[in-house]
């Protein structure tokens, strides 16, 4: 089982690769350095909270875009143009296939996310000259980032399992805008009452939590993230992630594939 | 399941009763039946043939027994085990219509995924795949981004998928479709050398000589109902009237055409139906012209026939 989910895998990142989904590296660097002479026109201490928060707002939205745009034509694609029919044919369950497209695409980011990761740091050491025990802070606001993708990832498959890939794009992007103010949808859930607050505590439950999973600005300023905020953010991270794939998987198993 | 049937050791594959029905339209309120109360039992080690025209429930029969899609009714047995059972998928093969593959891996790497999802082990693959890639004429390709193919070169790929876990049972989907005479009989060829090893072969199509030249039985279909079922060398032994005849070298058109008025041609190969009578003689004009013959085959006689008073018959459900 793991053998064929990691073959598919292995797969979808080499899908990811050669369509040049990595290509997204280079404008991340370009960037980077586009940015360097309008640092230079500032103080050392703003220089660095605006290259942190430009640069991991930039791994954010590259991220997110690729989540969502790769992960809902991750089923999708294959349905489409029929490569899916001699994979299910063989002795692959529905699961192992959605598994596999899951981590092949999580994989993808992993590795786009380490690339940037060690840009933003490159930066950091040609601007500061030196690192500070603060600068290990953004490793987990990139950490968090990482998660969010994993989410999203999530989402996208379970909507692309059962709708077309401009509703589902719709969908997981309405998720991912719902989801950055969830801090703000379960305020008003506790603050409402009667038919109205049970919706908006519903939907608090449902829109993934992904403000608590933003820490750029709070590692930008250097403050300090507790480790039980790692710990909550991992757990409820596997928890969303395996609940939107265990419902996609269900619902892709009784599909037809026309 | 609805029923249950007794196991027959020599069946490759049985079917009692599957039937589909799609719900259409926005609403899905609507039903269009794709394939009505089919019973049908395949020996081991034979060719056999599904006809139809485009739209008879051929490739609907072939998903409901990939798995690809669930039946509205009915059930089946793949070597004498549930078709939806996962250890049976490693047992057979299949061939889609039409077929694509990721356009971004070579045909080594693709054999190779596809292999590594069969449960065949890496030193095996690493053996098999050279040796399939030369079987199905694609030797020195095997480097070659799929996307640079042509669609003769992807059925031979297809095929080469089918076959690369030497499955028990082969199901091919119109496997001729879109090729050239040439590769034609190339697939006609591969599928008898398929046979040759033991391997059941259950292949749809819709071109009668193809499924007269390979198969022991064929099948009629017509909207979505199976309209009967018969020996091929019962038909055919019957009547040869007619014969294709296929050959390389255009100059040798005209003169081929004196003895047949259908004659197609496709690049440098073309094809003639001539009369029994004047097989003789089409052949020696061949060879006045020093043209290739390419192959010579039976078409027509009783199992076009069969199939059109088959699927002229009125519409019922066969038991």
């Amino acid at each position: 089982m793991t053998t064929r989910i990691r073959a598919i895998a292995f797969n979808t990142f080499r899908e990811a690769v050669r369509d040049r989904v990595l290509y997204n590296l280079v404008f991340f660097a370009l960037l980077l350095v586009a940015t360097a002479p309008l640092l230079g026109e500032i103080s050392i201490g703003v220089q660095r909270v605006l290259l942190i928060n430009l640069s991991l707002s930039a791994i954010s939205i590259f991220g997110i875009v690729i989540s969502i745009f790769v992960g809902i034509s991750l089923v999708s694609k294959e349905i489409e143009r029929r490569t899916l029919y001699p994979v299910l044919s063989r002795p692959v369950g529905r699961g192992e296939f959605i598994l596999g497209k899951y981590c092949g695409l999580a994989g993808t980011l992993l590795v786009n996310t380490m690339a940037m990761t060690t840009g933003v740091y490159v930066a950091l050491l040609l601007m500061t000259r030196s690192f500070t025990r603060a600068d290990a802070n953004i490793l987990i606001a990139i950490y968090f980032l990482f998660l969010q993708f994993i989410v999203i990832i999530g989402l996208a498959l379970l909507f692309s399992s059962f709708s077309s890939p401009l509703l589902s794009a719709l969908f997981a992007l309405s998720m991912f805008v719902a989801g950055s103010f969830a801090a703000d949808l379960r305020g008003f859930a506790a603050m409402s009452h009667g038919p109205e607050g049970l919706l908006a505590r519903a939907a608090s439950y449902v829109v993934p939590n992904l403000a608590s999973l933003n820490v750029i600005t709070r590692v930008s300023h250097d403050q300090f993230i507790p480790a039980a905020l790692v710990g909550y953010n991992t757990l409820y991270t596997l928890l969303y992630a395996t609940a939107t794939i265990t419902a996609a998987v269900l619902i892709f198993s009784r599909r037809d594939l026309k | 399941m609805p029923r249950s049937f007794p196991t027959n050791p020599m069946l490759a594959v049985e079917i009692l009763g599957l039937e589909k029905t799609y719900a259409i339209g926005f609403w899905k309120k609507k039903r269009k039946d794709g394939l009505k109360s089919l019973h049908l039992e395949i020996q081991q080690g034979e060719v056999f043939g599904f006809l139809g025209p485009n739209g008879a429930g051929k490739t609907t029969t072939l998903k409901l027994l990939m798995g690809l899609i669930s039946p509205t009714a009915g059930t089946a047995r793949i070597l004498n085990q549930p078709w939806h059972d996962p250890a049976v998928r490693a047992r057979i093969g299949f061939l889609p219509e039409q077929p694509y593959f990721y356009d971004h891996l070579t045909p080594i790497e693709l054999l190779d995924y596809y292999g590594t999802l069969s449960g065949i082990s890496a030193p095996d693959r690493r053996l098999r795949i050279p040796k399939l890639l030369e079987r199905v004429g694609l030797a020195g390709q095997g480097g070659t981004q799929l996307r640079k193919f042509s669609k003769g070169m992807l059925q031979r790929v297809g095929i080469a998928q089918a076959v690369l876990h030497e499955p028990e049972v082969v199901f091919l989907d119109e496997p001729m479709s879109g090729l050239d005479p040439v590769g034609r009989r190339e697939v006609r060829n591969f599928i008898q050398s398929l046979n040759r090893e033991g391997k059941t072969v259950f292949f749809s199509t819709h071109i009668l000589g193809d499924a007269e030249a390979l198969c022991h039985r064929v099948a009629v279909l017509n909207k979505g109902e199976l309209r009967g079922i018969s020996v091929v060398a019962d038909l055919t032994s019957q009547n040869r009237s007619r014969f294709e005849v296929v050959w390389q070298a255009t100059a040798a058109i005209p003169a081929m055409r004196a003895f047949g008025n259908e004659t197609h041609v496709a690049g440098e190969v073309a094809r003639t139906i001539v009369r029994e009578s004047q097989l003789q003689a089409a052949l020696e004009a061949l060879k006045s012209q020093s043209a290739q013959l390419i192959s010579v085959n039976p078409v027509g006689g009783s199992l076009e026939e069969y199939f059109l008073q088959k699927l002229g018959e009125p519409d019922k459900v066969p038991r």
